[in-house]
């Protein structure tokens, strides 16, 4: 377990290290919001969105797209760079054992994704009166599922990518079309309805989905949990069975 | 008591055999050198040992284990060719990192100031010279408190200054106590550093003996190089039991002959009161010896 606390903290610190990861991780989501939510016309009650606002909807996508950068992107490159050097094998011939490594970057990007929701919590709370999760445990739920969709997906590239750009680039290439079903650009509510079909049965659209109705008060749908699960299970034991030590 | 044996070892990749038959024991306290060309199997047979790889044939024992056995990742350190760390790690951090990973490590600090990188332990990976890198990499290897250390092409890469260092620190790591597997194809390093040699050529080993005891094998053959002050009679050496050819270069005089053949020529030499200027004496090197038992020049010629 010391060992397990050294590695996670060792990981951190290599995170706080790289400017742009910070970036994207903490800054750009609380900008997203504070920009979206400086428009006067998305802090008002929408017909469209049975009521709510639009900036309500994006502090839920706000935090999907943390999820999205950690899980998709971040996660895949980092563990994909230390096979390329050599890491991964340099720790197989320690007592520690190379999966600690990768359960600490795990545990680092979840408890980074933590972080970065409760600062988008809490600007949205303070400066736009977003209510804070009006369903808890459905929302940590949600959350978690999330998470674990995005991250066993990031696995999978880190299993099938040959070095830590490539696996940076189909990062990126699966980050943008899945932020989109997760309504990014268009929030889901407003797609059409066939549209809107297809993105619940994507990982961040299910995801959003999830995390959305949690914050007006809702259990999650457990179609969109079913979803997430499904996304977490395949790729999961797909990695499992895929990743290459060295 | 063998620390490590290898009996019989075999490895294909597909349809590319690695190490088609290599078998030797390497002593307590002693540096062994496994010595080949590039590709010649040096890097599979130690990661064999170490237990990265599974054999396809044959057994090795590493302290009367099994090199799989979890036990063994705290008694063997292992330094491995192009293994790196993170980037922005610092030197101090990845010591003070690995050292939590095993039960009894070194002092991590006074183990950084005898590699030199006391002054560096702020430093990030990246900005570490390759010889930094090099002896960071052997910190590592050494900070569990090992029995063996496995050292794998140790100085690829590195200045000549910053090799004889490393030399100097394979000697120290050895007069610990540590018994070295050291994995080179540098002929200088083997010669220097290693007790015994195993010199491993397309899979097998074609020779395992002290470096000097490889020297001998392939030649007994000296040849010494003077320039006499006063001109000098062939007969003179000719007589000599010990002087098989005499051939002259201008005023140079090549002496060929063998044993004590250099106590010979000088004690001719001086008994006609001749002063040998310029006295050379050229001996086979481990070089030579790799030449004639592998029938392929050395990779310092290739590269």
């Amino acid at each position: 377990m010391r060992v397990f606390a050294k590695l996670t903290r060792a990981e951190f610190r290599l995170f706080v290290r790289e400017p742009m990861q910070l970036f994207w991780i903490f800054a750009f989501p609380a900008v997203l919001v504070v920009i979206l939510g400086s428009i006067p016309a998305f802090r008002k009650p929408n017909d469209y969105l049975d009521g709510q606002r639009v900036i309500d909807l994006y502090v839920a996508i706000a935090i999907i797209m943390t999820l999205a950068s950690l899980g998709l992107q971040v996660a895949p490159m980092v563990l994909a760079t230390y096979r390329e050097r050599g890491i991964l094998r340099r720790l197989a011939t320690t007592p520690a054992r190379p999966v600690a490594l990768l359960g600490a970057q795990l545990v680092m990007s979840l408890l980074t994704a933590v972080g970065s929701l409760v600062l988008v919590l809490i600007i949205g709370r303070v400066i736009f009166d977003v209510a804070l999760p009006r369903q808890p445990v459905g929302f940590v739920l949600a959350f978690l599922a999330t998470a674990g969709a995005a991250f066993a997906i990031g696995l999978f590239v880190a299993a099938v990518a040959p070095s830590g750009k490539a696996a940076n680039t189909i990062g990126t290439l699966l980050f943008f079309p899945l932020m989109f079903f997760a309504g990014l650009w268009t929030p889901r509510e407003v797609f059409p309805e066939v549209l809107r079909r297809i993105a619940d049965l994507t990982p961040l659209g299910a995801g959003e989905r999830a995390v959305q109705e949690a914050m007006s008060g809702q259990w999650p749908a457990w179609g969109s949990l079913t979803v997430l699960v499904a996304y977490m299970l395949v790729f999961g034991l797909a990695a499992a069975r895929l990743f290459r030590w060295e | 008591m063998p620390v490590i044996s290898v009996d019989h070892l075999q490895k294909r990749y597909g349809d590319t055999v690695a190490v088609r038959d290599v078998s030797f024991t390497v002593e307590r306290g002693e540096i062994f050198g496994v010595l080949g060309p590039n590709g010649a199997g040096k890097t599979t047979t130690v990661e064999s040992i170490a237990g990265l790889r599974t054999p396809d044939a044959g057994t090795i024992t590493v302290l009367d284990r099994d090199p799989r056995d979890p036990e063994l990742r705290r008694l063997v350190g292992v330094q491995l060719q192009e293994s790196q760390l993170p980037e922005k790690m610092t030197a101090g951090e990845a010591l003070e990192l690995y050292a939590a990973f095993y039960p009894e490590p070194a002092d991590w600090r006074r183990l950084a100031d005898e590699l030199g990188l006391g002054g560096k332990l702020t430093t990030r990976y990246a900005k570490l010279s390759g010889g930094q890198k090099q002896r960071l990499s052997i910190a590592l290897a050494l900070i569990g408190n090992p029995a063996i250390a496995i050292l794998d092409e140790l100085t690829t890469g590195l200045d000549p200054q910053a090799r004889r260092d490393t030399w100097g620190l394979v000697e120290s790591v050895r007069d610990r106590g540590v018994t070295v597997l050291l994995v080179t194809h540098f002929m200088e390093e083997a010669e220097r550093l290693c007790d015994r040699v195993a010199l491993i050529d397309a899979g097998t080993v074609v020779a395992l003996d002290t470096p000097a005891g490889m020297i001998a094998r392939v030649s007994v053959e000296q040849r010494i190089r003077f320039r006499p002050s006063v001109p000098l009679d062939d007969g003179v050496l000719t007589g000599l039991a010990e002087v098989r050819e005499v051939r002259r270069h201008g005023t140079q005089v090549e002496v060929i002959g063998e044993g004590n053949v250099l106590h010979a020529v000088t004690a001719a030499l001086a008994a006609h009161r001749i002063i040998a200027n310029d006295l050379r004496v050229e001996q086979a090197s481990l070089d030579d010896a790799f030449v004639r038992l592998t029938g392929r020049a050395t990779a310092e010629e290739q590269s």
